[in-house]
């Protein structure tokens, strides 16, 4: 962490670049908020450890427009949402400088909740080099957890050590995939059309229109969305009812269908723990089953697979119906 | 509720979202030649088969329709090049999707109708509200709200 801070110190001293872009400290140590570093002295509350799991390409839209150049840290699985980015002419490249951070997987707080930790006063063990296992010092005592087990979901099905885009490297990355990323889809397929139903009606029953999974997907980057209008009943909660929610979600979901990079910030921000990649996985699925693997963000040249066509694609009634 | 209401038999709302260049004609062409299709088929005229949103399908479902088709020209034959080519990749993926959420696959669909093709267009409807009837009232896609 020190060797970023000085680089980024040093980046803003000969001016090549204005301000960076990093996570700073929370008020708790397991909730590091994303923020902008200008002044040498800013950087005293610079933090980068294993619970910064905040993609910050998405501040680049905003950062990209203001004068000079902005350092921003990118974890290699937030180098594809950059590059997608860049293939949406949301941001502009010239005015990025990279800092390809390193990654041995990111923690999820619940974890450690679910597991019985409460109180906690401070983490150690979360630091970028380390490998050993997490220590929590609550009010309760000493607590110990691996640190594969406290990670991130979509950590689990990491999609590699490598950043796609940089101008600079800090840190060693890992692969800490170690499932199969279609496994939750592939699952509910196999389900009962009744099942499946009672399925995502429980999930998503739990949603509270608080809109963070839109607010914070790289990919949701419409100036004027479609969800803030007030013809779309979707502002209060009490509107809800039990469609109207399916509906934002499926919405929310093809909105992003071919340019989600499957960085997984919608279901670590979601309040209620809705498993809302499954709605975006299931189009990645279905987008390489029918038209070709596809990868949004490797390429920066590459055409979204919703705004390309061939002349036999599959007909939509041989779309459904597949696993009968 | 009266006697006579509760025998009714089910009728279903369908939706037809038909492109303005062949399958409106098409209907046009079923009208003139007197070939019958279900009055319980309401149509929307849309520019394109690329004109529609998945929004408006869900919308159509929101508000009470039981079934919805999208009806375009076929293939290659698209009055602006490629529009339906889009529509058949977007539908194909909200179909699944609607599908993975556990809704009944009959209730929507996607038919390619020329404007040559009043008889076609006709026999489509026929079996779509077949289908739909046979499905019934939809229920896990309605939104009670909107139901009077």
């Amino acid at each position: 962490m020190q060797e970023l801070i000085n680089r980024l110190k040093e980046l803003i001293a000969d001016g090549t670049v204005v301000r960076a872009i990093g996570w700073k400290k929370g008020d708790m140590p397991y909730n590091p908020e994303p923020a902008y570093f200008e002044k040498p002295e800013d950087f005293d509350n610079f933090v980068y450890d294993g619970f910064c799991g905040a993609n910050l390409s998405k501040m680049m839209i905003e950062a990209a427009k203001l004068e000079g150049k902005t350092a921003v840290c990118l974890k290699p699985c937030d180098t594809y949402s950059f590059n997608q980015l860049i293939r949406e002419h949301r941001v502009n490249r010239e005015n990025a400088y990279i800092i390809g951070v390193g990654c041995r997987g990111k923690l999820d707080i619940e974890k450690a909740r679910k597991a019985g930790i409460k109180g906690i006063k401070s983490i150690s063990g979360v630091d970028i080099e380390g490998d050993g296992d997490v220590t929590f010092d609550t009010v309760y005592g000493q607590k110990k957890m691996a640190y594969t087990d406290l990670m991130l979901d979509r950590c689990h099905v990491c999609k590699g050590k490598d950043h796609v885009i940089f101008d600079e490297v800090i840190g060693e990355s890992k692969d800490t995939g170690d499932a199969d990323r279609f496994e939750e889809v592939i699952k509910i397929e196999k389900m009962t059309p009744e099942e499946r139903f009672a399925f995502f009606k429980s999930e998503l029953s739990k949603c509270i229109r608080c809109n963070a999974c839109r607010n914070v997907c790289p990919a949701c980057s419409c100036r004027k969305c479609v969800f803030d209008g007030v013809k779309f009943d979707s502002q209060q909660k009490a509107n809800v009812d039990s469609f109207e929610e399916k509906m934002f979600h499926i919405i929310r979901a093809f909105h992003v269908a071919g340019r989600c990079t499957d960085c997984g910030e919608c279901s670590r921000v979601c309040p209620e723990g809705i498993p809302l990649h499954l709605f975006n996985r299931k189009f990645i699925k279905d987008i390489d089953d029918f038209y070709g693997e596809f990868q949004a963000g490797k390429d920066p040249e590459a055409q979204s697979p919703l705004t390309d066509f061939t002349f036999d694609d599959l007909e939509p009634k041989d779309a459904v119906g597949r696993g009968e | 509720m009266s006697m006579n209401e509760e025998k009714k038999e089910f009728r279903p709302l369908i939706v037809a979202f038909c492109c303005n260049w062949c399958s409106y004609a098409g209907a046009d062409l079923a009208g003139s030649s007197r070939l019958s299709y279900p009055a319980d088929v309401k149509i929307i005229r849309v520019p394109c088969s690329g004109r529609v949103n998945p929004m408006f399908i869900l919308r159509a479902f929101e508000r009470g329709a039981d079934g919805v088709i999208i009806c375009g020209c076929h293939p290659g034959d698209c009055h602006y090049s490629t529009g339906n080519y889009y529509a058949r990749r977007r539908m194909a993926l909200l179909f699944s999707m609607l599908e993975y959420m556990g809704i009944e696959n009959g209730r929507t669909r996607v038919e390619w109708c020329s404007a040559a093709e009043g008889a076609k267009f006709s026999k489509t409807m026929n079996e779509f509200c077949e289908k739909v009837k046979s499905l019934g009232e939809n229920v896990r896609l309605g939104d009670i709200r909107c139901k009077n």
